[in-house]
């Protein structure tokens, strides 16, 4: 094939890098699997492309349909790119407090911005797209955070290309958002090696979570569930807008441009890598670091960047 | 040595609006205890009266989830800290 039939043809397949130079255990080799190397720039693509597809098989989708999808930008942005392609309108509910090039991006594919309150980061997405499904009933709401089409996208995608390019691979790190990356990924290589551990990053709920009235305002996607998350998942841990950000700039300096919860999901690899006596961790990096040039990650000082980080959603 | 337990701003309203207090005890289930027999107004917000987490409740040691840890058993030594987070979505 010396070319494609559009662009779309280009979401998957991304390769997996060798970054062992992080590693603080010389039996311990590390390699990132380069989500940004999708044509939409993320990991996204994948779910997009994967949701939009089934929607048209089970005939949810006619030509000229409008979608409806919460998004903190990549689901967004990726499906975005899938509907201008082929031919569907799209309104994206995002948290105000994401980067300005994840709404700048949005314009470029024509896709439509309704604003959730920053506060209340994704969950108050989630919350305000439902509500907008109540009452425009004739919008078709793929739904990310239950969409058996996202953990499948991994499942039948992310998991098969990690195991045919890395067989050893004994440890699996991803950042935990939908956890359609972890629930789909992980249940592949846990039904090829029941050995394979998984762990899960997350970052720290902070200042995104003060929105929240009472805790039962707060949200675990029904994929996680219905995808058995508690018993893929070995490991779930936490890390930091500092330690993100160090690492984030720390790939840059070994040639890798990528996001900032790519940083985050490197330090859980490193730490993974401590915890171990030997073996393959392979992890995840979502997305490349264009769309992050505004927060000054890497041109401005750290302390800055990192209050910044705060109150920004990067997951 | 009692443990530092921090708090997410909705539950600091039942602690004299401090964002971290200390508990007592030698797992993280009973430093929860303790801390619950101090401000009873988190009864039955972070362990739920069947004597399990909150569905919506994310309880760290240090960084890592108690949930993949031995749950309210995982043991706790002196210098942990205990962090109580609402459960939240990304994507």
């Amino acid at each position: 094939m010396a070319y494609c039939r559009n662009i779309l043809d280009l979401v998957g397949n991304t390769p997996l890098v060798e970054v062992s130079e992080f590693s603080p255990n010389p039996d311990v080799r590390i390699l990132m699997k380069l989500e940004g190397q999708n044509p939409g720039g993320s990991v996204k693509d994948r779910v997009a492309l994967a949701m939009v597809e089934d929607a048209e098989k089970s005939g949810l989708l006619e030509k000229g349909a409008t979608l409806l999808e919460p998004s903190s930008g990549n689901t967004g942005i990726a499906l975005a790119m899938v509907s201008k392609v082929k031919g569907y309108r799209l309104k994206v509910v995002m948290p105000q407090n994401v980067s300005e090039e994840r709404r700048q991006m949005l314009f470029a594919f024509g896709a439509e911005i309704i604003e959730s309150p920053g506060s209340e980061g994704s969950n108050g997405a989630v919350r305000m797209a439902e509500k907008i499904h109540a009452e425009h009933e004739e919008w078709i709401f793929l739904y990310q955070y239950a969409n058996h089409a996202n953990p499948m996208a991994h499942y039948e995608g992310t998991g098969p290309e990690i195991w045919r390019d890395c067989p050893d691979v004994t440890h699996f790190v991803a950042g935990l958002g939908t956890s359609g990356t972890l629930v789909g990924v992980g249940k592949f290589l846990k039904e090829h090696n029941p050995a394979v551990q998984v762990w899960a990053v997350e970052p720290p709920a902070g200042e995104m979570v003060d929105g929240l009235r009472s805790l039962d305002d707060g949200y675990i996607p029904p994929i996680f569930n219905d995808f058995g998350g508690m018993q893929i998942l070995d490991r779930k841990t936490v890390i930091g807008p500092r330690e993100s950000i160090e690492w984030t700039k720390r790939l840059a300096e070994s040639g890798i441009f990528a996001g900032i919860s790519s940083g985050s999901a490197l330090a859980g690899a490193v730490r993974c890598a401590e915890s171990i006596e030997s073996g393959v961790v392979v992890v995840v990096s979502a997305d490349a670091g264009w769309k992050y040039l505004s927060t000054g990650v890497w041109t401005e000082d750290i302390d800055v960047v990192v209050e910044r980080a705060r109150t920004m959603v990067y997951f | 040595m009692p443990v530092e337990i921090r708090l997410p701003s909705i539950l600091r309203v039942h602690a004299d609006g401090k964002s971290t207090v200390e508990g007592n005890g030698s797992t993280v289930g009973e430093i929860l205890e303790d801390m619950v027999n101090a401000y009873p107004g988190m009864d039955g917000q972070i362990v739920t009266a069947d004597g399990s987490l909150h569905k919506f409740v994310n309880v760290y040691l240090n960084d890592d989830d108690i949930r993949y840890l031995s749950n309210l058993d995982t043991s706790v030594s002196d210098g942990d800290t205990i962090s109580i987070l609402p459960a939240v979505a990304g994507g």
